[in-house]
């Protein structure tokens, strides 16, 4: 089946009015979309680490158990940390949703294409590792759906997003480090915790 | 044995809230007492990588980590050390080491012998305990420090010399 949705707009759909939600997205393409879609201090988009990014959400869900946090990620990046889907299901926070834009393509490196453009399938993974909702989307009444499965249902949930394989213009974050970290953690922690910053 | 006991009560002190492990007999003492305490949010692992995602995203978070891991586990974790060290992300890591005084198994000694020379290169600052009692004051040592630091267990604390002995622990 050929994906027709486009990932920017997925990903702005999904970050609409998304008030006190905290994103974290994997390296490459989901990162300069989450950007693409309005940078925030409550975002942090990773530059490197690849296969982090969702045990970065799981870190920060459980931290922030009053918090609904976001994991945005690529297909190959969530590849390249698969068993962090395995630990997210035994640890089950209920606040916390990993959602893959698949394009089945590693974009940032020539397009090659990912184990998503095979057999693999995402989404039957998260299910067997205890996600409590595992779909995948491929039309725009789906992406309503997740909007609000991200902001208000019980989890942890998992989407994987079939998307365009296309190159898009760069949108970019800012890349230090400190400063993706700092300015996270005054917007979350200000009131909670001044002296630590 | 009571290091064990002496560093779940400093990372208690020291306001741990979120402990990443990959089980590692040394520390099992350890991951006990920190499974039974209802303030630590125990997570065990697949790899010991994913405790520097679990140990960032904590921190994000407002949360102090730890991570529990054999020297083997250092190997797993060199590229995403980048990420502590561009961001300045607090971790600390207490490694038992393999490959050392007594180790029955050749196939841990060349990790062992790399453990720190390989953290030192990304950046993270190595204390190593020699004796049990050191191992707690150097934790509490590491927490204090809000860097990248390791505190390696050396094989002989531990003790651990055989299958059969671990069986019968």
């Amino acid at each position: 089946m050929k994906a027709a949705l486009h990932r920017r707009e997925v990903v702005k759909s999904l970050l609409k009015d998304r008030k006190a939600l905290l994103v974290v997205a994997g390296l490459g393409s989901t990162s300069w979309d989450i950007t693409a879609a309005g940078d925030s201090p409550l975002s942090f988009p990773t530059w490197g680490a690849m296969g982090q990014a969702a045990m970065m959400g799981l870190g920060l869900a459980l931290a922030q158990p009053r918090r609904r946090v976001l994991v945005v990620t690529g297909d190959g990046e969530m590849l390249m940390g698969l068993g962090a889907l395995a630990t997210i299901g035994v640890q089950r926070p209920a606040n916390l949703s990993v959602v893959v834009i698949d394009n089945e393509r590693y974009g940032e490196t020539g397009m090659q294409t990912t184990h998503t453009a095979h057999q693999v399938d995402l989404a039957a993974v998260a299910r067997a590792c205890g996600f409590k909702k595992s779909t995948v989307i491929r039309n725009n009444a789906g992406v309503a759906k997740l909007r609000a499965v991200i902001h208000g249902k019980s989890g942890p949930n998992f989407a994987q997003v079939k998307v365009v394989a296309e190159k898009l213009p760069l949108v970019l974050p800012p890349h230090d480090g400190v400063v993706l970290k700092d300015r996270f953690r005054a917007a979350l922690l200000a009131d909670v915790l001044p002296e630590k910053l | 044995m009571k290091w064990p006991e002496d560093v779940h009560r400093g990372l208690s002190a020291a306001g741990v809230r979120v402990v990443g492990y990959v089980p590692d007999a040394g520390h099992k003492r350890l991951i006990e007492l920190c499974q039974a305490d209802r303030k630590m949010r125990s997570v065990v692992l697949t790899t010991e990588e994913e405790g520097i995602g679990l140990a960032a995203g904590a921190w994000l978070g407002g949360r102090k980590s730890v991570l529990l891991m054999q020297s083997s586990g250092v190997g797993n974790i060199v590229n995403v050390l980048g990420m502590v060290q561009v961001c300045r992300f607090p971790l600390v890591m207490i490694i038992t080491m393999r490959g050392e005084q007594g180790e029955f198994n050749p196939w841990q000694v060349p990790m062992g012998l790399a453990t720190p020379q390989v953290l030192e290169a990304m950046g993270v600052s190595v204390r190593r305990a020699s004796d049990a009692a050191e191992v707690a004051p150097l934790v509490a040592e590491a927490f204090k420090g809000e860097t990248a630091a390791a505190v390696l267990i050396a094989q002989k604390v531990i003790g651990i010399k055989s299958f059969q002995e671990q069986r019968a622990q």
